[in-house]
């Protein structure tokens, strides 16, 4: 157990420091501090020139989106940077627990979704007058983190996928632009065609985003348990999903010899 | 005429180059659908918003936009990494004409974004299609680009010394979509902005665009777009120079 716990946190936060090429200040602050904000910024004009919803719908919905792009690419680029690094079958040779491997790089991306998030949060404070009541702060602050939960779980399937196509910043951005689109970000739910709205509710982010809304209007976090728990289940259900995806890409790429070949 | 040549063979050979990158096209050709159908979907929803061919021509002009700021800025950063800079700048052309055919084909694969919208819009949400001035618009085509490729080349020359120039380039796009008035009408940002926005050549070369293809002046537009289109040409050219001779002097071109 001893084992599992240091290959979770020490593996995976050496894992994200040693991949992540952008971690840097110089790179690290302009694509995932300042993006966010820029995002939010863009949508809540746009929003304004459609007249289409307040200020304040387009920072949250903005904000939450935006841990997915640090959660897509940072789950992509934990599984795909160790193939361009020449260590894939290095990894994949060791008798480590396949969980603790894969899930302990997912939570440095956790962490690191959510911090992108704020800065979108803070940055419609600073620029657009958001203002949500301080007691929602907390609630705020836990459905970043558990929309940032789903995201890395979305991230883990889309990663899985990049052990076996060659372009992980791709699968990445599709999947950002499907939940840029679905997931009621810039759009009200209600006016998408019917089986987007069917979809969105398959995807993560549409129930963290429903939810953040209503408790920055004063809901209490107990009123939108729902949301939460269906955010909860979708974020466990990706993540599986991604795992196992892992783990037969990895038995087929030990079977054909494939695991280098991208 | 040799540097006309030199222009022209480097421009085909990136384009085609760029054109057989599956990121580069996704990039050019995928994500301004995204923006035009959240720009359709949003413009429509309320029926008080700019018409669907404003948001189209928006949001492909803003593809030929997200393709530059994805790599001309990086796109020195891009020769090092080949390990081909030092040839570069060794070789007897000048850098400027090694440099601008990357920028300028770099925006010219936007053009695939306008192809890709105007059609997305027309058989996904019967967006009309109906060219106001379509020889105009045939000019104004190729300003944008171009001036939005030369917008690329005084970034990259600006960031010859900047390891991380293509993570600063791209988190330049929002920001030149808000300010250019792509989707959004200048008249709705800060006063502030305005100068900001009139100093930019892609202002001018959308204005030109949606003015050929929805009706209005568009040679007033197309002469500020072509003048400083000019201007940054000048500038690169200039801060080329003097970043090429601290280079060489410091001995850091190929460093990464």
């Amino acid at each position: 157990m001893r084992t599992w716990l240091r290959i979770f946190f020490v593996g995976g936060a050496i894992s994200f420091r040693a991949l992540f090429a952008w971690i840097r200040p110089a790179v690290y602050v302009p694509t995932l501090l300042l993006g966010p904000t820029a995002q939010v910024l863009f949508f809540a004009y746009l929003g304004r020139t459609a007249h289409l919803q307040s200020d304040s719908w387009f920072v949250i919905g903005n904000a939450v989106q935006s841990a997915s792009s640090a959660a897509l690419f940072g789950m992509g680029f934990a599984i795909d940077g160790e193939r361009w690094t020449q260590t894939l079958s290095a990894v994949l040779a060791t008798p480590a627990n396949r969980a603790a491997l894969f899930l302990g790089r997912g939570l440095p991306v956790l962490l690191n979704a959510s911090v992108t998030s704020a800065t979108g949060f803070v940055g419609g404070a600073l620029l657009l007058g958001f203002r949500p009541p301080l007691s929602s702060i907390p609630g705020l602050a836990l459905l970043v983190l558990l929309a940032s939960f789903a995201c890395t779980g979305l991230g883990m399937l889309t990663g899985a996928v990049g052990l076996r196509m060659r372009d992980v910043p791709i699968i990445a951005n599709l999947s950002m632009a499907v939940l840029l689109i679905f997931c009621g970000v810039n759009v009200p739910l209600d006016k998408l065609p019917h089986w987007m709205h069917l979809a969105a509710d398959g995807l993560p982010l549409t129930h963290a985003i429903a939810a953040a809304r209503r408790v920055a209007d004063g809901a209490s976090l107990g009123s939108v348990t729902t949301s939460v728990l269906v955010e909860l289940g979708l974020g466990f259900a990706y993540l599986l999903l991604g795992f196992a995806l892992l783990r037969w890409f990895e038995l087929e790429g030990r079977r054909h010899g494939t695991l280098e070949r991208a | 005429m040799r540097h006309v040549r030199v222009f022209w063979t480097g421009f085909v050979l990136h384009f085609k180059n760029l054109s057989a990158s599956p990121f580069m096209m996704m990039t050019a050709a995928i994500w301004p659908l995204v923006y035009a159908t959240l720009a359709f979907l949003m413009f429509r929803a309320t029926g008080q918003a700019p018409s669907l061919l404003y948001a189209a021509l928006g949001a492909a002009v803003m593809g030929i936009w997200s393709t530059t700021a994805t790599s001309a800025g990086g796109a020195i950063q891009q020769q090092r990494w080949y390990g081909i800079l030092e040839l570069l700048v060794g070789a007897p052309s000048p850098l400027i004409l090694v440099l601008a055919p990357i920028t300028v084909a770099i925006a010219a694969i936007g053009v695939y974004s306008i192809a890709t919208t105007l059609l997305w819009g027309r058989l996904l949400f019967g967006v009309p299609v109906h060219i106001a001035h379509p020889l105009l618009f045939a000019v104004s085509i190729p300003a944008a680009v171009i001036s939005i490729g030369m917008l690329g080349l005084v970034l990259a020359s600006a960031l010859v010394l900047y390891r991380a120039a293509s993570a600063f380039s791209q988190a330049l796009e929002y920001p030149i979509w808000l300010i250019t008035g792509m989707l959004i009408p200048l008249s709705l940002l800060p006063v502030w902005v305005h100068p900001l926005a009139w100093a930019l050549a892609p202002t001018w070369g959308m204005r030109a665009v949606r003015h050929a293809a929805l009706g209005g002046d568009v040679g007033a537009p197309l002469l500020v777009c072509a003048g400083l289109t000019i201007a940054y040409g000048i500038i690169a050219v200039t801060l080329l120079q003097h970043f090429e001779r601290l280079a060489r002097d410091r001995a850091t071109l190929s460093l990464t």
